[in-house]
């Protein structure tokens, strides 16, 4: 199968590209990139002028549900939402029933992705036995298998001791360990971001230092022990700044947010409505500012969603008892251009955070146009007016607070080893 | 005037002219329970089921005599909220109660916003008897009425609240409440019971007891639940009433006029030394109790479409 696709602004930060060209694609490589390449025979081709064409976006961070929770999302219906959402690879936490702490749960999520043939799925193991932080797992095995990095999403490793041996075991194995900062002492009980809102609201709240407690512990021990660690879902401006100072230190600190902790404030907690309920909360308006500022300069590495789908009887109940998480796939993209449009990032700086760094936190080769890569692309059109729907979603799970947001920038088709796997041109 | 409301969810969204309305309307009420015959048909007819998922004598018995003394049927429900984490839901059940008719639900439940919940899902009026730390919005009211009662006027007071701000819905209310009618609101307490950016409210917080109530023209000590001990909110009951017991000695600190308030239940001897607690000179705090049945009357007729 060839495919030639002409006329895109290509912008590929892993070349220092961005001019408008023809790809051309056979068998599911790159074979080239210029102006005016001539249709072999038997070629697709397939005008996109006035679109921009980009190494396949990579979501570094997405809760698939399956095995176990396939009511809120299973693998099949989580990759068709992220070819959707424009991501030709996602990399999935192993918070599912069972904990993927073993290689025959690696080895049914690859078969799984593999018969649903959608995006590419990159399985994140548990550091600990059931993520309980106690007992390592099998990392060696689980990387034969085919994990890519290693976290107990969800919860943190508690235990620094626990996190030093896996660093360090893990850093010899080259495998990526991600770390869901929270100190749960100092979150214990909370249901939103402490401060002006948690005292407006009466629920009870989790302190930013529960965050960064855990931040400025794993960077010491990333210090200490020359490993490298990836903090999850970075949402404080105290985050933000260790981060920094670890990084201009010269240690193999690397992080990503979300979507939300660049939109949203706690000050959406107001109403109680549980569809803004997520972990780490919301943070106030300084945060969010400074996560922002940590996206330009570069602190923060990545943008993932923390695609956290949920059924409707997870959310629609009493806001303490609901479930945390936002349904990210089909929006992290349209809410990301707004960084482009509002002046934050550059289109380089987006693709990079979107595609190139996640692809080399997560040794993947990946994130590139470069000829005789897998041909993984992502098609925007960048002024596409769009309106968010939840009822469109392919995503099993409908719960995101983004529902009736207009949008500006789509992706329109995406491409995964030469195959057109999502086609949403108008 | 009519309470152009549906729901009585906080004092947060209230106008001054709306708790007005509330007052007057609850000081004519007061006069129905001091009759032989403790019953006026206004309501007759009406049901109003109290729903409680936390457990309360005062408050839910004060609902149940204000809805009785308007002749309402009055239907108490009592659930533990670990039934609702395992089994029917709040949405369930209040959707089966909807389908029953009633006309007022009454909801008391220990996670904040679980009113506001239940206030888009039904069409009946859903009045907040207390939602986790929010609001507790008929015991500002209640409050506010018996400081008027007492002192003729809300504005210009000064009201120090004591105690476990962090974890009181009373305080919240009665600091809306309060800083609407133009009084001038002091909150004290440990900094471990102190909410953040509380001064953002637009109030004085301070962390000794004495700071607080000098001066003031209203003392209002709030309860200590002893089980926060055990959460280090405070390192002991003996400390705590060493340092925040309001007490003969420091209530001179106070206006000599000031009266003395509290949401009940007390525990004497912690926040509130029996001495104070029962000198008629100084305390309100059955007043409250009586003037808490009127207000509940006032805020049933008033959302049943009273004063039409």
């Amino acid at each position: 199968m060839k495919l030639l696709l002409k006329g895109a602004r290509v912008i590929d930060p892993s070349q220092k590209m961005d001019t408008q060209m023809d790809i051309l694609v056979e068998e599911g490589k790159i074979s080239s990139c210029g102006t005016s390449i001539k249709a072999p025979p038997g070629a697709q081709v397939i005008n996109l002028v006035n679109m921009i064409a980009v190494p396949g976006l990579i979501d570094m961070h997405v809760h698939l549900r399956e095995p176990g929770l396939e009511y809120k999302e299973t693998i099949a219906t989580g990759s068709a939402a992220a070819v959707a959402g424009g991501f030709t690879s996602i990399a999935c936490m192993p918070n599912t029933e069972p904990v993927h702490d073993n290689r025959s749960i690696t080895e049914f999520v690859l078969r799984k992705a593999a018969e649903a043939n959608l995006a590419r799925v990159y399985p994140i193991g548990a550091i600990s036995v059931g993520s309980e932080g106690k007992q390592m797992t099998e990392f060696w095995d689980l990387k034969e298998a085919g994990v890519i990095a290693l976290s107990d999403d969800g919860k943190p490793v508690m235990d620094a001791a626990l996190m030093r041996r896996a660093m360090e075991y893990a850093g010899s194995l080259d495998l990526p360990v991600i770390q869901h900062c929270e100190d749960i002492n100092l979150s214990a009980g909370g249901l939103m971001n402490e401060g002006y809102w948690s005292t407006i609201t009466g629920l009870p709240g989790i302190p930013s230092i529960a965050e960064e407690a855990i931040v400025g512990r794993d960077v010491l021990i990333a210090e200490y022990t020359q490993t490298r660690i990836h903090i999850a879902h970075a949402s404080t401006a105290g985050s933000v700044r260790l981060i920094r100072d670890a990084k201009m230190r010269g240690l193999k600190v690397t992080a990503e947010t979300a979507p939300h902790y660049f939109t949203l404030t706690d000050e959406c907690l107001q109403d109680y409505d549980t569809s803004y309920k997520v972990n780490p909360p919301l943070r106030s308006a300084a945060d969010v500012a400074a996560i922002k500022e940590g996206l330009t300069d570069g602190t923060i590495d990545a943008i993932a969603s923390d695609h956290a789908p949920h059924a409707r009887t997870d959310k629609e109940v009493e806001f303490a008892y609901a479930a945390n998480g936002i349904s990210g796939l089909e929006t992290s993209l349209g809410l990301s251009l707004n960084l482009v449009h509002d002046g934050i990032l550059t289109w380089e700086k987006l693709i990079n955070a979107m595609s190139c760094n996640p692809a080399r936190i997560l040794n993947l080769n990946k994130g590139t146009l470069k000829k005789g890569s897998d041909a993984d692309i992502t098609v925007i059109d960048p002024e596409q007016g769009w309106t968010v729907d939840v009822k469109t979603f392919v995503s099993r799970g409908k719960n995101s607070p983004f529902s009736g947001r207009k949008m500006k920038g789509r992706a329109v088709m995406t491409i995964v080893a030469g195959d057109i796997k999502y086609d949403g041109r108008a | 005037m009519k309470l152009a409301k549906k729901d009585i969810l906080g004092i947060q969204e209230m106008t001054v002219d709306e708790i007005n309305l509330i007052l007057e309307t609850a000081e004519s009420f007061l006069e129905i329970s001091t009759r032989e015959i403790k019953k006026v048909p206004t309501l007759r007819g009406k049901s109003i089921i109290n729903l409680f998922y936390e457990a309360s004598t005062r408050t839910r018995t004060s609902f149940e005599i204000a809805g009785k003394r308007l002749s309402a049927d009055t239907i108490n429900i009592s659930a533990s909220t670990s039934s609702v984490v395992k089994g029917e839901t709040l949405i369930d059940t209040a959707r089966n109660l909807e389908a029953m008719n009633p006309d007022i639900i009454v909801l008391r439940h220990s996670a904040a916003g679980a009113p506001h919940l239940l206030a888009s899902l039904v069409r009946q009026s859903i009045i907040n008897a207390g939602d986790g730390a929010h609001e507790h919005p008929s015991q500002a009211l209640l409050d506010m009425m018996t400081i008027r009662e007492k002192k003729g006027r809300l504005a210009g007071l000064k009201v120090a609240i004591i105690g476990d701000i962090l974890h009181s819905r009373v305080a919240r209310s009665n600091i809306y409440g309060l800083s609407k009618m133009g009084a001038q609101v002091v909150v004290a307490g440990p900094a471990t019971m102190m909410p953040r950016n509380i001064e953002q409210m637009g109030i004085k917080a301070c962390t000794k007891l004495e700071d607080a109530i000098t001066d003031a023209d209203v003392v209002m000590m709030l309860r200590i639940q002893l089980e926060r001990e055990k959460q280090n909110i405070f390192p002991s009951l003996r400390e705590y009433a060493r340092h925040y017991c309001l007490n003969r000695r420091n209530i001179k600190l106070a206006k000599p006029d000031a009266i003395v308030m509290h949401p009940g239940p007390m525990n004497r001897g912690v926040e509130i030394s029996p001495d104070v607690a029962d000198d008629p000179a100084c305390s309100v705090i059955l007043d409250q109790v009586n003037n808490g049945v009127a207000v509940r009357m006032a805020l049933l007729y008033l959302l049943s479409g009273g004063n039409e």
